[in-house]
């Protein structure tokens, strides 16, 4: 299995953790007791790593974020 | 056909009112960060966007319907330019103020992106004067804002987004706000959730 390149950045920051990333990608973030995003990958921290077939929905995430917290850096 | 359009332009702009209120609660709901009736957070984004723009192709067609009116007398500036009337100008004025303000925020939310989350806020913000100042616009210019049903919607649609304000600044409105704010208080025994979630304390019994 070749790495996923492409990541998505939570920017502490600005998350207030309402959740709608949670609900639209569910197979990367969890939400923990605070409502905050927290990625299921072990380690990832604030850069999430994204696998192609959920790279629509990563988008979605990022124009849907109320706070603007989400960043999508694509890979090469 | 001035008739036809007299009851559309009518017509539109109760509908228009409606989805209006409608949206005013689907945001302030979208705010609370709740899910409703099944419908994820993102789905009642989703939802109040779309409903709002729904109002606002019922203005579109509320204004050009009217323009023609013998009785409203609308020229092409009423729409823009507030108060200048020939008919009721200070009720149809309050109209042209509601769209002035409603046309900020329709443009600056598919921009907010590059906005930024402040401005977009800000301008988003001022739909609790557009509101108001819509609903009076109707009371005041409408043909049937002396009819029982009209008195009657009117009255739903303020009891809604009244009641909708004052929960919004009711300290539960936030479903994890009381967590949170435990958290900052600094109290280690309180800043656990499972012991200030009423529900996880229960379970624990």
């Amino acid at each position: 299995m070749t790495a996923p390149r492409s990541l998505l950045h939570i920017d502490w920051t600005a998350c207030d953790g309402r959740g709608l990333c949670t609900e639209i990608l569910p197979e990367l973030l969890a939400r923990d007791d605070w409502g905050y995003p927290l990625a299921r990958t072990r380690g990832a921290g604030s850069d999430v790593p994204v696998q192609e077939r959920l790279l629509d929905a990563a988008s979605e995430a990022v124009a849907l974020c109320p706070r603007q917290a989400l960043r999508l850096v694509l890979g090469t | 056909m001035n008739e036809a359009l007299w009851a559309l332009g009518r017509g539109t702009g109760v509908v228009a009112l409606a989805l209006f209120t409608m949206s005013v609660l689907l945001g302030i709901l979208t705010r609370s960060g709740r899910p409703l009736f099944g419908l994820p957070r993102f789905a009642l984004t989703l939802v109040h966007r779309n409903v709002a723009l729904l109002a606002t192709a019922f203005l579109a067609v509320h204004l050009v319907t009217l323009l023609g009116d013998s009785y409203a007398q609308l020229r092409l500036v009423d729409f823009v330019v507030p108060f200048l009337g020939a008919y009721k100008p200070f009720w149809l004025g309050l109209g042209t103020v509601a769209v002035d303000l409603l046309i900020a925020v329709v443009l600056t939310s598919p921009e907010r992106a590059s906005v930024g989350v402040r401005v977009f806020r800000a301008v988003h913000w001022l739909t609790y004067l557009i509101w108001p100042v819509a609903l009076l616009h109707g009371i005041g210019n409408g043909t049937d804002a002396g009819a029982g049903w009209f008195i009657a919607f009117a009255v739903v649609c303020a009891v809604a987004v009244l009641s909708a304000l004052l929960w919004r600044l009711t300290g539960g409105f936030a479903p994890l706000g009381s967590v949170r704010a435990d958290l900052t208080q600094g109290d280690q025994n309180r800043t656990d959730p499972k012991r200030t979630d009423p529900n996880r304390v229960e379970r624990n019994r």
